[in-house]
């Protein structure tokens, strides 16, 4: 990595850190367990690391880590996407009252 | 051109990401907010799948398939009770991903490393290390695999604090001699054990907290990935997650006037011999009978739902929905009241009675509920212990002292549901046991609540 990667890197690194910041002290405490699914699912993204590893055939033993990291990423892209959404269709503002069900 | 695309896609991934996480600052935006969040990720994955590194895709092809079928069944399965050992069980799947890729990145260049991408893969490796073996600790804590309660021993403190400092040590050599591979793995291995030797300590009460440092950790062990193979979507989606964990973890200890230190090295609870505690602990519980609580619940203008981890364990929120009908059908104003760290992670509570369907317009946080006990009529306690007791607020010597309580004990009746007569996971005796206005209802929380509402319904 050169110097200016890597400082290019730290830009990147501190706006999303500021960014972070922001946008997630927004988060309502009501929605605090959905959010962790959700960043979870995100970091996922840790996978697009994984599948280079696993697909370009460096040496064996890279592959094997690649295809278990890959595996691994996966989990928690789909199990964590899922997830949050089957959270966040529970919460619900009003519900129809018994009345109405009568 | 190819890698201008891809380039182009994870830019529009980073942007997706972002709209996603800003989606959830409310519950009616936040199923949009997550489908831009999945657009993102589909983005990111096809774009890197057009990598020019990669040429071979049965691997690809093999490790998606099989982490497709876990992640859908897991997600499918998982009852929501058990969601924060299903968090717990997803922070070391990611962070042990990243520690791989590390891992690999080493094995590949070695020697030819520079300082920076050495410092990088170092800190993806140790951190994606203590991740993946202090969320299985967590994880074996939260499914009862082992006791919750703190492990500790003599000078546990001092082992754990030289262990992370040779660790520390050795990987400044590296930054040194990147060559040294035996140390390298050395480091590995060590950070594997520091993360059992971090998370042993801490007791099932704290575990929002570490959950929310975990989840700290596994994202910005995502981030030192895009550090290591210089690529930017990993950072920024790495660093959003290392801060959001970073923020509840910070809310959780303001949530118990703890600080982050007193949570990780304090070991809670082992030391309860030490704090007993004298203001109001004398006297007798008064215990009342189903029938004597369901007319005071029936004739009452006002009842405010406690939830705690009993109502949990004991699956109880539909039960507690079901008595909440049919004392609204009698004209009784019903809300529940949330504290932060009720629960074994952050926002428990909530989501486990949104599945019972409690429109989240009922649900209370601290500041907006607590004015309202004194006007309360009855306060239902169900399976919560520290979250209400009195003696954070009154005294000073107690373990809790200024923590944020709700203050249950100001309303004109309080009932506690409680198993038994047992003292609190963290063994600090509650004080509103005793006072004159607490009634105590023991049993199992669900058995309880469906006898009353049998009851309420007749009276």
């Amino acid at each position: 990595m050169s110097h200016e990667t890597l400082i290019a890197a730290l830009y990147v690194f501190a706006l999303a850190a500021f960014l972070g910041y922001q946008v997630i002290s927004r988060v309502p405490p009501l929605l605090h367990t959905p959010l962790m699914s959700a960043t979870n699912a995100i970091s996922g993204i840790s996978l697009v690391g994984s599948l280079v590893t696993a697909g370009a055939q460096y040496n064996t033993v890279s592959t094997i880590l690649g295809f278990v990291a890959v595996t691994c990423a996966t989990i928690n892209v789909v199990g964590g996407f899922m997830i949050t959404d089957r959270m966040l269709r529970m919460f619900k503002r009003k519900l129809p009252t018994v009345k109405d069900k009568k | 051109m190819t890698n201008y695309l891809v380039e182009f896609a994870y830019l529009i991934a980073s942007i997706l990401f972002i709209l996603g996480l800003k989606g959830l600052s409310h519950p009616e935006s936040a199923r949009r907010g997550m489908v831009l969040a999945e657009v993102g990720m589909l983005m990111a994955i096809i774009g890197t799948l057009l990598h020019r590194d990669i040429v071979s895709y049965e691997w690809i092809i093999a490790g998606l398939l099989i982490g497709s079928t876990i992640g859908a069944a897991m997600s499918y399965w998982v009852p929501m009770t058990a969601m924060p050992q299903r968090t717990a069980l997803s922070h070391a799947f990611g962070a042990f991903a990243a520690a791989l890729v590390g891992i690999s990145e080493y094995y590949r260049h070695g020697a030819e490393l520079g300082s920076f991408t050495m410092g990088a893969i170092g800190f993806e490796v140790m951190l994606g290390a203590i991740t993946t073996t202090g969320s299985l600790v967590a994880f074996a804590k939260l499914q009862g695999l082992t006791r919750g309660t703190p492990v500790v021993y003599k000078g546990q403190n001092i082992f754990n604090m030289s262990l992370l400092v040779f660790t520390i040590g050795i990987f400044i050599y590296l930054l040194i001699d990147p060559s040294a591979s035996p140390v390298f793995y050395m480091m590995t291995g060590l950070a594997f054990l520091f993360g059992v030797l971090l998370v042993m300590p801490i007791g099932a009460a704290d575990m929002p907290v570490v959950m929310s440092l975990l989840n700290s950790y596994a994202g910005l062990a995502a981030a030192a990935t895009g550090f290591a193979i210089s690529n930017n979507v990993l950072i920024i989606a790495g660093t959003l997650d290392g801060f959001s964990g970073f923020i509840l973890s910070v809310l959780m200890c303001k949530a118990m006037n703890r600080s982050m230190t007193n949570v990780l090295f304090g070991a809670f609870g082992s030391d309860s011999s030490t704090a007993q505690i004298e203001s109001g602990t004398e006297g007798t519980m008064r215990e009342v009978n189903v029938d004597d609580v369901a007319i005071q619940l029936a004739y009452a203008k006002q009842v405010i739902f406690v939830p705690g981890y009993g109502m949990a364990t004991a699956q109880a929120q539909h039960t507690v929905r079901e008595l909440a009908n049919v004392l609204e059908s009698k004209g009784v104003t019903v809300k529940y009241a949330i504290h932060p760290v009720a629960g074994r992670m952050p926002g428990h509570m909530n989501v486990l009675l949104a599945e019972a369907n409690v429109p989240y317009s009922s649900l209370y946080e601290l500041e907006q509920i607590n004015h309202e006990f004194p006007s309360t009529d009855v306060a239902v306690v169900i399976g919560a212990n520290d979250v209400v007791n009195p003696d954070a607020r009154d005294n000073a010597q107690s373990p809790i002292a200024g923590m944020p309580i709700l203050e249950v004990d100001r309303a004109r009746s309080v009932i506690v549901l409680k198993r038994g007569k047992g003292k609190g996971f963290a063994g600090i005796e509650n004080p509103l046991f005793y006072k004159s206005v607490t009634g105590m209802l023991y049993g199992d929380a669900k058995d309880s609540l469906a006898r009353l509402t049998q009851a309420v319904q007749h009276a």
